[in-house]
């Protein structure tokens, strides 16, 4: 009996330890929480405007758990105003120190929610292990240029030295044959080819007009080119990747260009319209950037410094200092004065995709310029594009009269007078 | 040994020929005071007295205002953002014109952060180039008309200011749309113009349309090649 009881108290006191046990992990973990479902949450959350070690809207985050207590953050990040205008001194440090920027509240997430997301910022910063790698290629990639130009290089030498000696060898040969008393035997005095060729009247004749013929069709590349720009790409002061904008990150176009709608420039952005992403976007990723340096020898992120530069963006404090700078973009379109072109009426009237003038900007890493912008090139588009002309009234009846007219069920845009000397030339 | 000397030479004046191919620099043109332009032209550079730096981009003189400009009687303070989400309402009417251009506009303007659908899943946060950007469904985020409109004109946090793209029609039909599509994430009936209600066929403009129009015709001109 007494051996039952004992060892019944016996396996109570184990239970005990063990309820006691999972109480007190189940404890250290709520407190600890988890960092990988703290990223997902601040990724999803908190992201938008802070970042773990920079100042973004917000401030950064990395360790803040230390810094406040973590009632107090439970009860900021659930609803920071009402904490502000209870007076709390601390919220309004916060406030005041941020640009009095409101912060979203949170009422759906939870104390555990974020314990795990405190957990995720107190994570220590991981060591850049990654970067070495990424200048390793570089310099790899780059020694294995300098290796094939030293290869080169030394073949190269060798032909040279082959060549030398052959010199040589042949010099002595031709010493030792003149030492041996062998003698050559000494050619005859020919006819030079030349004086055969003028003599000769109808080659002279044929040739004559050949030479003109080439001369002429030369001359006249030569002159139609003239003004003609096409493939031209200057070096622009802040280098701009058309490539990662519309390419990768399928920016439209009209995003920046935004006067092309409406408008007869398609308009440079002005900076602000840069900033409006760059703001969030302070440097590339590890991999854009390691492509830059690679591909085409840029660091990305200087050239966003640039940005930041002339639009006067102070990275530390998040703000504007108000001290600007004009980037002086180098124009590559131009068409001259005597020719009218009108960004809106292509666009927005007609609906023609910027790519069918412009090219393939999205692939471009320099902008160049792709259409030779001559008239027979704008008449030839001309001469093939059909009118849009669904859902617009403003072409109804011109259309039906016109098309009853050339017997055709589409206009062209010639057709519509789109060859007529006075639409552009006035 | 001359006839090296001759090829020699002719190699030369290819290479200094063909040395004047140059893309950094832009052709030479014939008679060019007919291509400059008499006035002063979009983006150019002048030495006129006033224009800094020979710039011809200038901001317009202060009180400025652009044709048909209301002004906006509300300023970028969270009072204000509070008084616009309540007071501020949309005085465009829903016409199918405007949801398809607030349509286009959204695609173009708010869609590579925000998505296709609002749903905050545009191409820069699937790159993970943006974090963090809300879905207009998502819970706690009280999103009304005034608001959206308010948010375009100054932006709000990460979020720009869109008010030097557009102009005040386009914001509010852009404004329209947002407002669409949240009330398609949330299962809600559409803002939709009355011919549309009554043909009972309730379908959200889908923006993909402006854009399609010129591969269309471009496969037009395919055809009648």
């Amino acid at each position: 009996m007494q051996k039952v009881n004992f060892k019944n108290i016996f396996s109570r006191v184990s239970l005990l330890l063990l309820v006691a046990m999972l109480t007190f992990s189940t404890s250290v973990f709520a407190q600890e929480g988890d960092a990988a479902a703290g990223k997902t949450l601040f990724n999803s959350n908190c992201a938008a405007c802070h970042k773990l070690d920079k100042k973004a809207t917000g401030p950064a985050l990395r360790h803040v758990a230390d810094k406040y207590d973590r009632d107090w953050l439970y009860s900021w990040i659930k609803d920071s105003q009402a904490l502000i205008k209870s007076g709390d001194a601390k919220a309004i440090e916060v406030f005041e120190a941020n640009n009095k920027a409101v912060m979203t509240s949170f009422p759906a997430l939870s104390n555990a929610d974020i314990d795990n997301i405190l957990a995720y910022t107190s994570e220590e910063k991981p060591l850049p292990p990654a970067p070495a790698p990424g200048t390793g290629d570089g310099v790899s990639a780059s020694g294995s240029g300098v290796s094939n130009n030293v290869i080169l290089g030394a073949l190269v030498f060798v032909f040279l030295l082959l060549i030398v000696m052959l010199f040589l060898v042949t010099s002595t040969l031709k010493k030792i044959a003149a030492h041996n008393g062998v003698e050559y035997a000494v050619e005859e005095s020919r006819k030079p080819l030349w004086k055969a060729f003028v003599e000769n009247q109808f080659l002279l004749l044929v040739s004559a007009v050949l030479l003109l013929l080439t001369a002429a069709y030369f001359m006249y590349g030569f002159f139609m080119q003239v003004g003609v720009d096409q493939g031209y790409a200057p070096v622009q002061p802040i280098h701009f990747s058309h490539r990662i904008h519309a390419g990768d990150n399928q920016v439209d176009c009209n995003y920046c260009h935004s006067s092309a709608r409406k408008s007869k420039t398609s308009g440079i952005p002005s900076l602000n319209v840069c900033m409006n992403c760059h703001k969030n976007i302070g440097e590339v990723s590890e991999d854009v950037l390691a492509e830059g340096l690679d591909e085409h020898g840029v660091d990305y992120n200087k050239e966003i410094m640039k940005l930041y530069d002339a639009a006067g963006w102070d990275v530390s404090t998040m703000s504007y200092t108000g001290e600007t700078k004009p980037v002086k973009w180098v124009r590559i379109h131009n068409l001259p004065d005597f020719a009218y072109f009108n960004h809106s009426q292509h666009v927005t009237v007609a609906g023609v995709a910027c790519q069918k003038c412009h090219g393939p900007v999205e692939e471009m890493e320099i902008m160049e310029q792709f259409s030779p912008l001559t008239m027979g090139w704008c008449i030839d588009c001309h001469r093939e594009t059909n009118v849009n002309v669904s859902g617009n009234a403003y072409y109804e009846k011109i259309h039906e009269e016109l098309s009853k007219k050339y017997g055709v069920e589409q206009l062209t845009a010639a057709q519509m007078g789109g060859l007529e000397c006075g639409k552009c030339h006035y | 040994m001359r006839k090296i000397g001759n090829i020699f030479i002719v190699f030369l004046a290819l290479i200094a020929l063909a040395s004047c191919q140059n893309d950094l620099e832009p052709n030479y043109q014939f008679m060019p005071n007919m291509y400059a332009p008499v006035g002063y032209e979009t983006y150019g550079e002048y030495d006129v007295e006033g224009f800094e730096g020979g710039q011809e981009a200038k901001l317009p003189v202060e009180g400025t205002v652009p044709r048909g400009f209301q002004p906006f009687d509300y300023t970028n303070s969270p009072e204000d953002i509070a008084r616009a989400k309540s007071d501020l309402k949309n005085p465009l009417e829903y016409t199918e014109d405007n949801l398809a251009a607030g349509a286009q506009l959204y695609n173009i303007y708010c869609a590579v952060c925000h998505g296709d659908k609002g749903d905050g899943l545009g191409i820069l946060a699937k790159r993970e180039k943006f974090l963090g950007i809300p879905s207009y469904a998502a819970a706690g985020r009280e999103i009304t008309e005034g608001g959206v409109y308010h948010v375009q004109m100054y932006g709000l946090n990460t979020m720009g200011s869109y008010a030097s793209q557009t102009n005040e029609k386009e914001r509010w039909q852009i404004t329209q749309h947002v407002m669409n599509l949240k009330a398609a994430l949330e299962g809600k009936p559409l803002m939709l113009p009355k011919k549309i209600i009554d043909n009972q066929t309730p379908q959200l403009p889908v923006g993909g349309d402006a854009t399609a129009t010129p591969t269309e015709l471009e496969q037009d001109n395919i055809d009648s090649h």
